[in-house]
């Protein structure tokens, strides 16, 4: 055990390790490359989706339920259907992570929404503001924090899932751990399950605190 | 001026909210809609700024029907506030006042300063602006949806339940603000309450609801406390109607003659001839004096709290302008009563 984990910290701290094409530093690149851009295409659908489920209301059944949808959805399964469906592309990883991180957005942005004040609501509308101007100058700053939540998790949900890019013969840090299992190399197995964890850590501890940062004016 | 014209309000679900409502609020005056809950008040006051639209009949601003104008448009030009302020959380108190103004296009240099004006209006400090609505006591909060309401000089204020969330010293505080304020700017207020006693001190004309949206009597404080329409409005004004009625009759009109001099009670004054308290052998009594403004109500109150039955009147400036006895005071507020009845 002991001889393991000197092991593997003498991989993860070499600097050949981290150099080169296969090195770790080219692989962390990649991954956070498949997991921001999947993300933000999540973002892309998901936010849309929420404001619009929050502001009108109509729709909730689906914001609900989208989330236990999220939760059962099997991704390596649907990495493997679309990867038979469209042959070798990125098209099933970007798939499946971005099928993956939508509930999370939606579900959250939506929570976000109705947790606005209906008495704010009403005297924006009071006011005299137009239904855009309540949702841009009132419904959506005051829904951020949960949907930079949503945001948030999406994203860790996106880092610890990205490994299966690896599956499908694509980069990323989930290739030390294929090839890892495939060489029977437990320290790269190891090493590279290491870094995923804690990419995903540092992107969470890090985003928490750009949120405290940025809504220290508000209460709750 | 707006006017209700037999305006007909039925939610979705069946529930007629407002029936047959045929209502004319007077410009410049103060309309209070009082009732218990459900009685439809609140509905009413939201269909005069189109929150809510009538199912049939014809709700007019200032001589344009509502329902033929732009929403938005609309309650620009109408204040608007409501019971738990509304404000917005994430803008400052600058920022909230100046809501109105921005969207009808002012500059944002025009608005901040309207609204730093609008501070002093209402009663706040102008270091107040640069904070966030959380940061202040409801009767503040309240203070700034009021401001709010005004910033872009509307001509018509609509506020349902303004100061039914704030305890009962800060209310009556709000209450007399925001009669000062009415003095000054002359708005078309439209208020909503189910508290009867604040319905009697702000309006100049009171309509009184009964569930199901049935207007049952609309008339001047003293003409509904002397001749309620029927039993429910009777019921409404409580047991102590005749009382309330006293607090709108002033003090101006009961003689008085000069302080008692040598019997059992004197009154102490200090050096300026201003009262300071009602003096025994070894006993002393506060006295509380009364202007010339004050409300019969609080005279009868004072006479009966007084040792010897006597009020202590004062001019503006506190000094003693003589004494009024309990029986001037009755004698008075039994006139009051008899002519609020044939006048009305």
């Amino acid at each position: 055990m002991y001889e393991l984990f000197k092991n593997l910290g003498k991989w993860l701290t070499s600097g050949s390790q981290w150099a080169g094409s296969d090195g770790i530093a080219h692989r962390l690149a990649e991954h956070l490359q498949y997991s921001l851009l999947a993300t933000l295409i999540a973002a892309a659908i998901g936010l849309p989706l929420g404001l619009l489920i929050g502001h009108t209301g109509k729709g909730a059944f689906l914001a609900i339920n989208l989330a236990s949808f999220g939760r059962a959805l099997p991704t390596v399964g649907l990495v493997v259907l679309v990867f038979l469906a469209s042959g070798l592309s990125m098209w099933p990883v970007y798939i499946a992570l971005v099928a993956l991180a939508v509930p999370s957005i939606v579900t959250n942005t939506y929570a976000g929404m109705t947790a606005v004040d209906p008495d704010v609501k009403d005297a924006a509308r009071g006011q005299g503001m137009r239904g855009h101007q309540v949702l841009f100058q009132v419904e959506l700053p005051l829904a951020l924090p949960l949907i930079m939540t949503g945001l948030r998790l999406a994203l860790i949900q996106v880092v610890s899932t990205a490994t299966v890019a690896a599956y499908v013969s694509f980069g990323g840090l989930g290739r030390f751990v294929f090839d890892g299992l495939a060489q029977r190399d437990l320290v790269q197995v190891l090493g590279g399950a290491v870094l995923v964890a804690v990419v995903a850590i540092v992107l969470d501890l890090g985003l928490s605190g750009l949120q405290r940062f940025l809504f220290r004016h508000r209460t709750a | 001026m707006i006017q209700f014209d037999a305006v007909h309000k039925r939610f979705p679900n069946g529930t007629t909210a407002v029936h047959d409502l045929s209502l004319e609020m007077p410009e410049g005056g103060v309309t209070v809609l009082v009732g218990s809950s459900g009685c439809g008040k609140t509905t009413t006051l939201r269909m005069i700024n189109r929150m809510i639209d009538p199912t049939s009949g014809v709700i007019k601003v200032g001589g344009k029907d509502v329902t033929q104008q732009d929403a938005a448009e609309l309650r620009r030009s109408i204040g608007y506030v409501i019971q738990q302020s509304g404000l917005f959380p994430h803008r400052t108190v600058l920022d909230n006042i100046a809501t109105v103004p921005l969207l009808l296009g002012h500059g944002r240099k025009k608005a901040r300063a309207r609204a730093t004006e609008l501070l002093e209006t209402v009663g706040l400090a102008a270091d107040a602006g640069k904070r966030y609505p959380h940061q202040l006591s409801g009767g503040q909060q309240q203070r700034v949806g009021v401001a709010r309401a005004l910033a872009a000089d509307p001509p018509v204020l609509l506020m349902d339940e303004p100061f039914g969330a704030v305890d009962p010293v800060v209310r009556t505080q709000l209450q007399d603000e925001l009669l000062r304020l009415q003095k000054e700017l002359n708005k078309t207020i439209v208020f909503v309450t189910h508290d009867i006693d604040e319905a009697v001190r702000l309006g100049d004309r009171i309509a009184i609801f009964r569930t199901g949206g049935h207007l049952v009597q609309c008339a001047a404080p003293a003409e509904l406390l002397a001749r309620p329409a029927d039993d429910f409005v009777a019921d409404f004004l409580g047991a102590e109607r005749g009382l309330k009625l006293l607090s709108l009759t002033t003090l101006a009109d009961v003689p008085q003659g000069p302080a008692p001099e040598g019997g059992n009670w004197t009154l102490v004054l200090d050096a300026a001839r201003k009262p300071l308290h009602w003096a025994a052998k070894d006993v002393e009594l506060p006295v509380r004096p009364l202007t010339d403004g004050d409300s019969l109500l609080a005279a009868l109150n004072e006479s009966v709290a007084s040792p010897n039955g006597l009020i202590a009147r004062v001019d503006a400036a506190g000094v003693l302008t003589g004494v009024s006895s309990r029986d001037d005071i009755h004698t008075h507020a039994g006139q009051a009563h008899a002519e609020a009845r044939v006048a009305a």
